[in-house]
């Protein structure tokens, strides 16, 4: 029996994530579960805007949104104050919420559907993966079921099985780092409350003082409630009922009625592993790193770190691009989670201080928030997940021409609202899963024959890539019959992108921007594509 | 220069940071630089560090007005 491309290990978040990639772009992809469905109980809550782009270009974002708490503001509680606020989205005009809050069960459901409705993907519950062997033709990973047990041999396995991935253990791979000691209270209470679809966030508020409390919104009217309970609070004795009702009603400060849907005790810890990729062997989400909850750096980075995996995979066993461009998961991913423990450390280290020296510093920061704006950017109730970048990566083209602007080689692309010939559309919608080339054009330019140009030469080396002209007005659309053309009608591609007439911007398949220059050749673009997909040089490879 | 109460932490060059990181890996510096520390030490370094960074601003008008900004707030 022929090996299978790549078997998928956990249908959590990135697994499926990662599985309903392959398989939307003509790979076949065996996903092993060892549940029967979703996953129950209280797990990951917030989406952030780029997830939902990666969703939406997966194809199941829509029902998220529709069931999901769409949310921007953000605002922190020190006593009885606000002290600071954010908004995800200050300038509008994006396709998403800058989050959308959903209990996990529902994400899970929406993807499972979709995975469903995909030819080339064989989702098997009931499927538990109990050993993995490297081999030298592949992988082997032997699984049962509850009536019989079998062998599957891959080409790559995506472990996405979670903390305690027993695809690590199988490997004798650990994942380390900081445990840390404060220990926090989760409860999900179903109730009809007129609070704001907004996170609220509580420094030593009156009903809980002395420490922290967070509140979420979630669907069918059920809040998320996140007590810090401190480093010496049991576990058992505090998800009882009894103990958990009277902190909801002090902080209701109310008798409005409500049910405990869930509760649990939990600590964290932000551990990873060394290397995120084990020959044919590659980790994601959870069983690669974890975070502290504070910034919702969880399930969001596990689906980015698929996103990053998946479209490589996909051009390695095409045959378009070397093997070596599958470590580059392991670089891009490796400094992601960098970032994540970074972050979300920096952040628990704000709201749980490690000793009463640290506490004092926190409260002072606090309570000068109240009158000077630079102590207010200071608060640290958690910083939210955003889409990573990538600049340093050896993928990425640095300018070599001057931009000006927050977005550079390396960023996800920023989405834009644009007209197209059947109404509007968005930018992110037009790139597709492909490699996409977007020239900014007058329709005097060249730029329309470099485009083609550039299609065909990169589709004989076995490059795929699409080509769109953006344009300032609806009259240079009807010159580029050839192309799919795009009016930048309110001007924020340009304002965004730096855009001036014969620009051109290099996405990557996971919409990161790869590289853009004022004036390319065709050699530019093809050296480009050759960095970004890990390619050595032509030089080197005729002989 | 007048006293800056703004935000108004930098990195240093290379990667543009997210508007809150300078911030933040100040606060990390601060409390790293405590770390390890006795009760006693610490306070001693907050005084210090205090007593180097008045001279860095060497303005007395700037200073006046930080410690007054500082003491109304009590």
């Amino acid at each position: 029996m022929p090996n299978l491309p790549v078997i998928v290990i956990g249908a959590g978040p990135s697994g499926l994530t990662a599985a309903i990639d392959l398989a939307q772009n003509g790979v076949p992809v065996c996903v092993l579960e060892a549940r029967d469905g979703a996953a129950v109980g209280s797990r990951a809550v917030c989406y952030s805007r780029r997830t939902l782009e990666i969703l939406n270009r997966l194809q199941f974002a829509e029902p998220c949104v529709a069931k999901g708490v769409s949310w921007d503001v953000g605002r922190t509680f020190f006593r009885d104050d606000e002290v600071y606020r954010f908004n995800l989205s200050p300038d509008g005009a994006h396709q998403y919420p800058g989050m959308v809050n959903l209990q996990q069960y529902y994400l899970e459901e929406f993807a499972i559907a979709r995975a469903r409705a995909l030819p080339l993907l064989d989702l098997r519950f009931g499927s538990r993966v109990n050993s993995l062997k490297l081999m030298p033709n592949g992988v082997q990973v032997d699984v049962s079921t509850s009536t019989h047990a079998y062998t599957l041999l891959a080409d790559y396995v995506i472990a996405a099985d979670g903390v305690r991935s027993r695809a690590r253990d199988a490997l004798g791979l650990v994942s380390s780092g900081e445990t840390f000691s404060d220990r926090f209270l989760i409860a999900d209470i179903a109730m009809r409350a007129p609070f704001p679809a907004e996170r609220w966030f509580w420094f030593d508020p009156p009903f809980h003082r002395g420490r922290s409390v967070l509140l979420h919104k979630q669907s069918d009217d059920v809040w998320r409630v996140d007590f810090q309970l401190g480093p010496d609070a049991s576990p058992d004795d505090e998800r009882q009922p009894e103990r958990v009702v009277p902190r909801i009603r002090a902080m209701l400060g109310d008798d409005r009625p409500f049910d405990l849907v869930w509760t649990s005790v939990y600590t964290f810890r932000c551990t990873r592993m060394s290397m995120f990729r084990q020959g044919p062997v590659f980790f994601v989400g959870d069983a690669a790193h974890q975070v502290s909850p504070f910034g919702a750096r969880g399930a969001n980075s596990g689906i980015q770190d698929a996103d990053n995996l998946a479209w490589k995979l996909r051009l390695v066993l095409r045959g378009a691009a070397p093997e070596a461009l599958l470590d580059t998961y392991d670089e891009e991913r490796g400094l992601a989670a960098e970032e994540n423990i970074r972050q979300s450390t920096r952040s628990t280290d704000f709201i749980a201080p490690r000793c009463s020296r640290m506490r004092r510093l926190r409260d002072e920061i606090l309570a000068l928030s109240k009158q000077y704006s630079f102590a207010r950017a200071l608060v640290n109730s958690g910083r939210l997940s955003e889409a990573t970048r990538y600049p340093g990566s050896s993928l990425i083209v640095p300018d070599s021409d001057a931009f000006e602007g927050d977005l550079f080689p390396g960023c996800a692309a920023d989405d834009v609202p644009l007209q197209g010939a059947l109404g509007k559309e968005w930018l992110l919608n037009l790139l597709g899963s492909d490699f996409a080339l977007v020239a900014y054009d007058d329709g005097k330019s060249q730029v329309r024959d470099l485009l083609l140009g550039a299609r065909d030469k990169l589709g004989s080396i076995g490059i795929a890539l699409r080509v769109a002209v953006v344009s300032a007005t609806p009259g240079v659309r009807a010159q580029t019959f050839v192309l799919a053309a795009f009016v930048d009608m309110d001007g924020l591609f340009r304002r965004r992108y730096d855009a001036r007439f014969g620009t051109v911007y290099l996405f990557r398949p996971d919409q990161h921007l790869a590289a853009r220059w004022r004036a390319p050749t065709i050699e530019d673009i093809e050296k480009a594509l050759r960095v970004a997909t890990a390619s050595k040089p032509r030089e080197e490879t005729c002989r | 220069m007048p006293l800056v109460l703004d935000p108004n932490f930098r990195s240093a060059g290379g990667v543009p940071a997210r508007p809150h990181e300078p911030g933040d890996e100040f606060y990390e510096l601060l409390t790293a630089a405590h770390r390890g520390l006795s009760d006693e030490a610490s306070a001693r370094l907050t005084l210090r560090l205090m007593l180097i960074l008045a001279n860095h601003v060497g303005d007395l008008r700037v200073l006046r007005e930080a410690m007054s900004a500082a003491r109304s707030t009590l």
